[in-house]
């Protein structure tokens, strides 16, 4: 076989790994009931067909082939003993279905592979872990990826997400989390750790500032493919839905948001055609799903809502925007959080002009979580610019440009008090 | 990336003949697959080509044609849009897809949707709109509370 075809093969046992990986650990951890084990299985199942398949060709069902060879591998590890060293309380259960009366392949397989996804999802976002943990776990499990290129994606070394992958592993293991998929409540109650990692990934890509941005934009695709898995899993969770529809309709527009020398186009200024109708229209849909789930609507629900607002208006003059205040007001009382109620401000000005939304900006001057945070003067130096108070709108520049550290940021506000000294002046010279 | 899957045309779909209940099954089963996956982004069946009309342009003029279209092979008789990671991983999914034309030679192809070439440059920016930072910023302040509660 010429390097050209083992190399054709290899990218093809790649491509089935990307497919079949997370069904097939999470058939693993059903039977053996550790997911530190189950990827090991899995992994040598992987490394037999990268040994065999150059040979014997992709077999018509590669999935039905890892998982015979993972078990086999199982049942050989059993004999030699090796997997007493696993004190593991369910291992006589793990042994049980090995010699004889296993079940079928097929029936490892199919039996109800929704939910060994779920429970995959669920353990590797288990609240124990923390969100850093969660979310490079969730990446090797269900997104098939190595830890080489978790890492290029979070712009961290290698050994670094490795160790947090083996901590978090251990972690799981120690605890004993229960390996039974929770219902009702119990589930719902889990899901919140569960979007905050998928959204947590997606922002990572979306909002790169450095970095290999092609990786990063890997990184927002593995985030709504994760999302879109789990809404298929738990099609009557509204906010399921509702996370879908915010990563769609934000992916969206990732095309309009850079101009031609790379300089960033706020959302107002978008050139709205290059928007991604066929994500809009996804988006859009997912949004009513949430929206029919919930009354009232949930964190993710609301945002995507927003967002939406701005995808179905072709021309941002066109925005709803005391829709878009009814929706802030929703979220504020859920978040409780005085970023949001900046961005409120925000969009209280846009509906009904600039002395509405100062007031509200300055009501929030005090917020101590808000000290430090230079958008809060930037907001503040915008509306009072519009309000022709260019005295007070400089000072405001000029104090945002001091709280950044980017550069372009700290230039553009620098600019922008610049523009009400002018502004000043003429008035000046004109009185 | 995002590809263009195209089933292509065969005499049976050209003639209109309708897929068999257990082609259409299977064909129900294969996309539930690709759903439940997130990879299926949109998809269509086509109607064949004598429904169908062309528009030539030449020598800058604009002819219209009606269907149907001689070349069958190279017509589509439909398509889907989907998300994956690689060609490879496309190609995987076509071979689990039925074969759509049983009986007869028939013909998918994956054609890769230009996109990272608008899509990459857009990741590297050192200021993001407004909008963008503030929505991170919630999220951290979101995560910052959940790990306090």
């Amino acid at each position: 076989m010429s390097d050209n075809q083992s190399g054709t093969t290899r990218n093809a046992v790649e491509a089935v790994w990307r497919v079949e990986s997370a069904r097939l650990i999470g058939g693993l951890v059903r039977l053996v009931r550790d997911v530190g084990l189950a990827e090991d299985l899995a992994q040598e199942a992987l490394i037999a067909a990268i040994e065999h398949w150059p040979q014997s060709g992709i077999p018509d069902n590669p999935g039905a082939w890892l998982m015979t060879t993972a078990k086999n591998r199982a049942r050989d590890q059993l004999r030699r003993g090796q997997m007493m060293e696993r004190k593991h309380g369910s291992l006589e259960e793990a042994a049980g279905w090995a010699p004889a009366g296993a079940p079928s392949v097929e029936e490892a397989l199919d039996d109800d592979v929704g939910d060994d996804l779920l429970r995959l999802i669920l353990i590797a976002c288990h609240p124990l872990l923390s969100t850093e943990a969660r979310a490079a776990l969730t990446l090797r499990l269900l997104g098939g990826l190595t830890t080489d290129e978790i890492a290029r994606a979070f712009l961290v070394p290698e050994p670094t997400i490795a160790q947090r992958i083996v901590r978090a592993k251990r972690t799981l293991g120690e605890a004993r989390v229960p390996f039974e998929v929770p219902r009702g409540e119990e589930l719902s109650g889990r899901l919140p750790s569960v979007l905050e990692v998928i959204y947590l990934i997606f922002n990572e890509g979306y909002a790169a500032t450095r970095g290999d941005s092609w990786m990063r934009t890997e990184l927002c695709d593995d985030a709504i493919r994760l999302g879109r898995i789990l809404a298929e899993l738990l099609p009557n969770e509204a906010e399921v839905h509702g996370l879908v529809a915010l990563m769609e309709l934000q992916a969206s527009r990732s095309r309009a948001r850079m101009g031609p020398s790379g300089e960033p186009v706020l959302l107002l200024d978008q050139d709205r055609t290059r928007w991604d109708q066929l994500l809009i229209r996804r988006g859009l849909a997912a949004l009513t799903r949430a929206e029919d789930l919930s009354r009232p609507l949930g964190p993710y629900t609301l945002q995507a809502a927003i967002a939406a607002c701005h995808a179905r208006a072709r021309q941002s003059e066109e925005t709803d925007w005391p829709r878009i205040v009814a929706l802030y007001d929703g979220l504020v009382e859920l978040t409780q959080s005085p970023v949001v109620e900046l961005n409120r401000a925000v969009a209280v000005a846009m509906a009904f002009g600039p002395a509405a939304g100062l007031e509200l900006v300055d009501a929030l001057s005090d917020e101590p979580t808000l000290e430090g945070y230079h958008l809060l003067p930037a907001v503040r130096g915008d509306l009072l610019f519009k309000l022709q108070r260019f005295k007070a709108a400089q000072k405001a520049f000029e104090e945002a440009a001091a709280l950044t550290n980017n550069a372009r940021e700290k230039s553009l506000l620098q600019t922008r008090a610049l523009t009400c000294q002018h502004a000043l002046s003429e008035r000046e010279s004109r009185s | 990336m995002r590809v263009m899957v195209m089933v292509k045309a065969s005499k049976n779909s050209e003639a209109g003949v309708m897929p068999s209940e257990k082609l259409l099954s299977d064909m129900g089963k294969f996309n539930e697959q690709l759903v439940k996956a997130g990879v299926m982004l949109a998809g269509e069946g086509l109607q064949p080509s004598v429904k169908g009309k062309r528009v030539r342009f030449a020598n800058g003029k604009k002819t219209i044609v009606d269907g149907p279209f001689a070349e069958t092979k190279e017509l589509v008789a439909g398509f889907w849009i989907w998300q994956v990671k690689s060609l490879d991983e496309a190609i995987e999914w076509v071979r689990r897809c039925p074969d759509p034309m049983p009986g007869e030679e028939s013909e998918i192809e994956v054609r890769p949707v230009f996109e990272a070439e608008d899509f990459g440059e857009e990741f590297t920016p050192e200021l993001r709109a407004r909008d963008e930072k503030m929505r991170q910023e919630i999220e951290r302040q979101e995560t910052q509370r959940q790990h306090k509660a």
